[in-house]
C-alpha cells in the first residue's frame, strides 16, 4: 500500500518533469508560460470554421492561411466587454509596425447569430478598425465554431424578451499561419501591452 | 464651493433645485460608451465622489433609453459574467469608480437620435441618501472615428 502510494508519486514525478520538457521544447508554450498569460488549453484545438463575411460570401479558416488569425468571441450588443477588447486590439494593431500588422488578421466572430447579421457585424468592426473581419453564421455554424474553439457563452435573459446579454469567455485565440492554435491570449486593457505580446508572438 | 467642480465630463443641471444632500455626492469623468449598431445597447461610466456618510446609488433613469439598470461583472475564470445589481455603494468620504470590466450603468436600446456624436445623454442617478442627481453624460467616440485610423493612438 505504501509502496503503490510511492510508486504513484514516483510516476506523478516522472510526468510532471516530461510536461516541463514538453514545454521547454515548445518555444510558443514555455513563452506564454513565462509571460503568465492564459495558457493554452489544448494544442489539439480544432480550429476550423466556416463563417459568413459582411457581403454576405462563406468563408473559411483556409481563406486566411498564411498569416495569424486572432480569433475573438463576442456580440454586438455588448456593451462593455467586447467594445473594451476591440478598443485595445485597434489600438495594438495601430502599436505595430506595418509589416508585423500586415501578418495579422484580426476575425471577431458573433455568438448572437439571432441578432448579428453580417451586414451588423461588418458596421460594427468598422467601428473600431477597418482591419478586423466580422464573421457570422446560422445558429448551427456558430454553434459549431464555439465546439470547436471551446468557447462558452449563454443567454443572460433581460428585461424583455430582445433584451438579453450573453456570458462569454473573453480570450484572443491566436491561430498560426499553417492554422494550427498557437495560444489564447487575455487582451488585458493596454494596447501597447498588448502590441508587444503580438509582435513576440509572432515573430 | 467645490462640490461640482463642474470639470471632467458630467454637467450637473439645476444645482440650485437640488435636494441639500446630492451636495455631498459628487460625479466625475462620466462618458458614454454608445451602441455601434442603432438602438443597440451602451454603458455609462463615472466616479462618485462621496463627501458625506456612506450611501448607495440605487437606480438610474434616462429617457434615452428603453431600459436602465446598474451593472457589475463578475470574473469566472475566463467569462466576465455581466450581473444586474440593486445597488452600488459608496464609502463615507470615499469614492466608487464605473469603469470597464466593473461596475457601469447599463442602458438598453440607446435611441441613435440622442447618442450622436457630441450628444451629452441626460442621466438621473438615484441615490438612497442624497436623492436624485441629474447628470449630462457626454457620448464618447467609437475608436475608428477617434484615431480616423492614422497612426498610434494612447493607451487605455
Ligand atoms: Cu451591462
Amino acid at each position: 500500500m505504501i509502496n503503490n502510494t510511492v510508486k504513484a508519486a514516483g510516476l506523478i514525478a516522472v510526468l510532471a518533469v516530461l510536461l516541463i520538457l514538453v514545454a521547454a521544447l515548445n518555444p510558443g508554450l514555455s513563452e506564454r508560460i513565462s509571460q503568465g498569460l492564459a495558457l493554452v488549453t489544448s494544442p489539439r484545438l480544432d480550429t476550423g470554421f466556416t463563417l459568413t463575411d459582411p457581403t454576405g460570401k462563406t468563408v473559411t479558416d483556409r481563406d486566411y492561411r498564411g498569416r495569424y488569425m486572432l480569433v475573438f468571441f463576442g456580440y454586438t450588443f455588448c456593451p462593455d466587454v467586447c467594445p473594451t477588447t476591440l478598443t485595445v486590439l485597434a489600438g495594438a494593431l495601430d502599436h505595430l509596425d506595418a509589416a508585423t500588422a500586415a501578418k495579422i488578421v484580426p476575425v471577431f466572430v458573433s455568438l448572437d447569430p439571432e441578432r448579428d447579421s453580417p451586414a451588423v457585424m461588418g458596421q460594427y468592426v468598422a467601428a473600431f478598425s477597418p482591419a478586423i473581419v466580422g464573421l457570422t453564421g446560422s445558429a448551427d455554424a456558430i454553434a459549431q465554431v464555439k465546439k470547436s474553439y471551446r468557447v462558452y457563452s449563454a443567454k443572460v435573459e433581460g428585461s424583455a424578451p430582445d433584451l438579453y446579454t450573453i456570458d462569454h469567455s473573453a480570450l484572443l485565440y491566436l491561430i498560426g499561419p499553417d492554422g494550427r492554435f498557437r495560444a489564447t491570449i487575455d487582451p488585458g486593457h493596454s494596447a501597447a501591452g498588448l502590441a508587444a505580446e503580438l509582435s513576440r508572438a509572432v515573430q | 464651493m467645490k462640490r461640482f467642480l463642474g470639470a471632467v465630463g458630467a454637467v450637473i443641471l439645476g444645482m440650485a433645485a437640488l435636494p441639500a444632500l446630492a451636495g455631498e455626492i459628487e460625479i466625475g469623468n462620466a462618458t458614454l460608451r454608445p451602441p455601434v449598431v442603432a438602438g443597440g445597447n451602451g454603458a455609462a461610466f463615472f466616479t462618485i465622489t462621496n463627501h458625506g456618510p456612506a450611501d448607495r446609488l440605487i437606480a438610474a433613469a434616462a429617457t434615452a433609453a428603453r431600459s436602465v439598470e446598474l451593472h457589475t461583472h463578475i470574473r469566472d475564470g475566463d467569462v466576465l459574467r455581466m450581473r444586474k445589481v440593486d445597488a452600488i455603494a459608496v464609502p463615507a468620504q470615499g469614492q466608487a469608480e464605473l469603469k470597464p470590466g466593473g461596475d457601469h450603468v447599463m442602458l438598453f436600446g440607446l435611441d441613435p437620435a440622442a447618442t450622436g456624436p457630441g450628444a451629452h445623454v441626460p442621466l438621473t442617478l438615484t441615490f438612497e441618501r442624497a436623492g436624485d442627481i441629474q447628470i449630462e453624460v457626454p457620448v464618447a467616440a467609437l475608436p475608428a472615428a477617434a484615431s480616423g485610423h492614422h497612426g498610434a493612438h494612447g493607451d487605455q
